[in-house]
């Protein structure tokens, strides 16, 4: 009964859960065949989700109509950019990721620029930035055929007893990210600004220069998301981040943070990732067309997002 | 922003420049399709004429009607991401079934209406962010357009074939269509007491209830219109391109929502315009390729062109708008 009570009050328990039955339905499907290498291949895939999801879960918390449209257009611009800087080589990898990462920052600080100079909804400014960065990307990446230096490649796709690497390091970065919201000032600051911005400045919270680090952080995670999508998918395309948009958005509701903002939660992001990505594979695994597997995406979404429930305006 | 009330000395001259600064503001949408049309005329002077418009402004009509249809969603504070992919099934779904199976094809259709009259109910009896559930929604639509036509081709119905060709004197067709639509839906949403109502909705909300009005009706009624002009668009897409496919009106979303934007639509507050939104779609279909092809600008910059006249026309709201004030 007490457990009862807790997975009501942790709403995103249910997306682990969900993980779960997903995962279960499609061993059961399959006899128990393949059971462990799904969890590996699920664990390396929703690591780029988790990533760009802390980002956009960031900006989320900011409050209503605070969300990141330009990630897909920015982690495909930053993979082009990390696969040139390291140009195949292994002693550029750092040099690369360092590119990705300011390619990603520049990004996001020009998103909050636009949203601070233009005085315009953070949606139509990341949307405006998107058509650019897009641009920039079709123009600079055309033809583009660097594979990743071999070292880079590897590091992206190493295993220790069945559990990706780069899974482990996001996982020490999701517990960064959490003690950053929970502990520290800037997390608390920016769950204030989605609380109430006008009492969150009242109280003395530098509301402009938190929503500018946070912006810049989203990009800089784009940014870093598309060095390593380029790393495991063995090169840069201009459509490598085009699920991301999605993808952002759909795990950090389901992961049980609130649309309305000032309520974010670190680990729902991960149970959701994981939620996407065993989805995708059950229905692979169940053999469904491409046409069904879009459709029961979108319906799942859908349901999961009317079972979750918004929550009444505070006002 | 400067929040400060202003001073009571000089309040007529102020009102007079803020009336001025308004009526500018109003006109922005106006200003910008000119520009771009003073652009074209001087790269090709040629291009204006009745021949030309009607190939510069081909595309023009699907994409009015989809910023239409987008319109309506913002009037009540929401936002479709879904409207590309559901022009692409309305496509998929005009050239095949409309043509094959009359009957079927237009109870598909109006059933497409109803799916999104019963978003509307959904998204505001569970209170959910319209953004997630039509972001959901945009990969239904997307599977059942490649459900329904999973290659390429199709035709479109004769009848609208001969409607999209039409050639009517003088005024080309395109600009006859955005006239049309504009002038429709402007005496809809701006001059009738529902369509009050309807912008209302998105503009105090708690009022509208506390007068006895229902915001479950408002929302389901706006959702149902944007489904409407969602199914027009789709089906005036077919009728200039003829064959259809599943990814066709993908870049539809956020045209859309560039066009309302453009067009001095808000997105919260119910503030929005019907004839500003048909000439915000004018100016990016007019801007996006006619122009740059006559600039010489290489088509992957087509994409930064729209981002960047966006950027441009907002930069010029604030600097209105500061005198507004």
């Amino acid at each position: 009964m007490a457990s009862l009570r807790m997975m009501l009050e942790k709403p995103w328990l249910w997306s682990f859960v969900g993980a779960l039955v997903v995962w279960l339905a499609t061993v059961a499907f399959t006899g128990g065949y393949g059971a462990g290498g799904m969890v590996t291949a699920a664990l390396s895939l929703a690591v780029f989700t988790v990533i760009v999801g802390v980002g956009q879960m960031f900006v989320i918390t900011l409050g209503p109509g605070n969300v990141d449209l330009s990630l897909p257009a920015n982690i495909g611009l930053a993979s082009a950019v990390a696969m040139k800087v390291m140009g195949g080589s292994d002693s550029m990898i750092v040099v690369g990721l360092l590119a990705a990462l300011a390619c990603g920052a520049a990004i996001g600080a020009i998103n909050y620029l636009l949203i601070w100079a233009l005085r315009i909804p953070p949606i139509i400014a990341t949307l405006s930035a998107s058509f650019v960065i897009q641009s920039v990307d079709i123009s600079y990446g055309r033809g583009l055929q660097i594979k990743p230096p071999p070292g880079f490649a590897d590091f992206t796709n190493w295993q220790v007893l069945g559990i990706p690497v780069l899974a482990m390091l996001t996982v020490l970065f999701t517990i960064g990210a959490a003690l950053a919201l929970q502990r520290m000032i800037f997390g608390r600051s920016v769950l204030a600004i989605g609380q109430n911005i006008r009492a969150a400045w009242l109280a003395g919270v530098h509301v402009g220069r938190i929503r500018f680090l946070t912006y810049t952080l989203c990009g800089a995670l784009g940014g870093i998301d598309g060095a390593l999508l380029a790393g495991y998918f063995r090169g840069a395309n201009v459509d490598i981040g085009n699920e991301y948009l999605l993808a952002s958005i759909a795990v950090v509701v389901i992961g049980g943070t609130s649309v309305a903002g000032g309520k974010a939660n670190v680990p729902g992001v991960w149970g959701a990732g994981l939620f996407l990505v065993l989805l995708l594979t059950m229905l692979n695994t169940f053999g469904v067309s491409a046409g069904v597997r879009l459709v029961l995406t979108g319906l799942i979404i859908v349901g999961v997002i009317t079972a979750a429930g918004g929550e009444k305006a505070v006002r | 922003m400067t929040a400060i009330a202003p001073g009571t000395l000089q309040k007529s001259s102020q009102r007079g420049s803020a009336a001025r600064a308004r009526l500018l503001r109003g006109l922005l949408p106006a200003l910008s399709l000119a520009l771009v049309l003073i652009a074209i005329a001087w790269l090709n002077p040629r291009a204006i004429s009745y021949f030309g418009f009607n190939l510069m402004l081909n595309l023009a009509i699907p994409i009015a009607l989809a910023t239409i249809a987008q319109m309506f969603v913002i009037a009540g504070n929401e936002l479709d991401l879904s409207i590309g992919t559901f022009v692409g099934f309305v496509g998929c779904v005009t050239a095949t079934w409309l043509r094959d199976a009359p009957l079927m094809g237009i109870v598909v259709l109006l059933g497409s209406i109803g799916v999104y009259a019963l978003l509307g109910a959904l998204i505001h009896l569970r209170n959910l962010p319209s953004i997630v559930v039509t972001l959901g929604m945009s990969f239904v639509w997307q599977g059942l357009a490649i459900l329904v036509l999973p290659k390429p081709g199709g035709k479109a119905p004769d009848w609208l074939l001969s409607i999209m060709s039409f050639k009517p004197p003088y005024i080309p067709f395109p600009i006859l269509a955005a006239l049309i639509i504009a002038a429709v839906v402007h005496f809809g949403l701006m001059r009738t007491s529902y369509g009050v109502i309807l912008r209302g909705s998105g503009g105090n909300a708690a009022a509208l209830r506390r007068a006895g009005w229902s915001l479950l009706r408002t929302k389901i009624v706006l959702f149902a219109l944007t489904g409407l002009f969602g199914v027009l668009s789709g089906m005036a897409l077919i009728g200039i391109t003829t064959s259809a496919d599943a990814n066709i009106g993908n870049g539809y979303t956020l045209l859309s929502i560039a066009g309302v934007i453009l067009g001095g639509g808000e997105f919260v507050g119910g503030r929005v315009s019907p004839i500003g939104a048909v000439l915000g779609a004018l100016t990016l279909a007019l801007a996006a390729s006619p122009l740059l092809t006559f600039m010489h600008i290489p088509p992957d910059w087509q994409v930064a062109a729209n981002g960047a006249i966006l950027i441009i026309v907002l930069a010029a709201r604030v600097l209105i708008s500061r005198r507004e004030r």
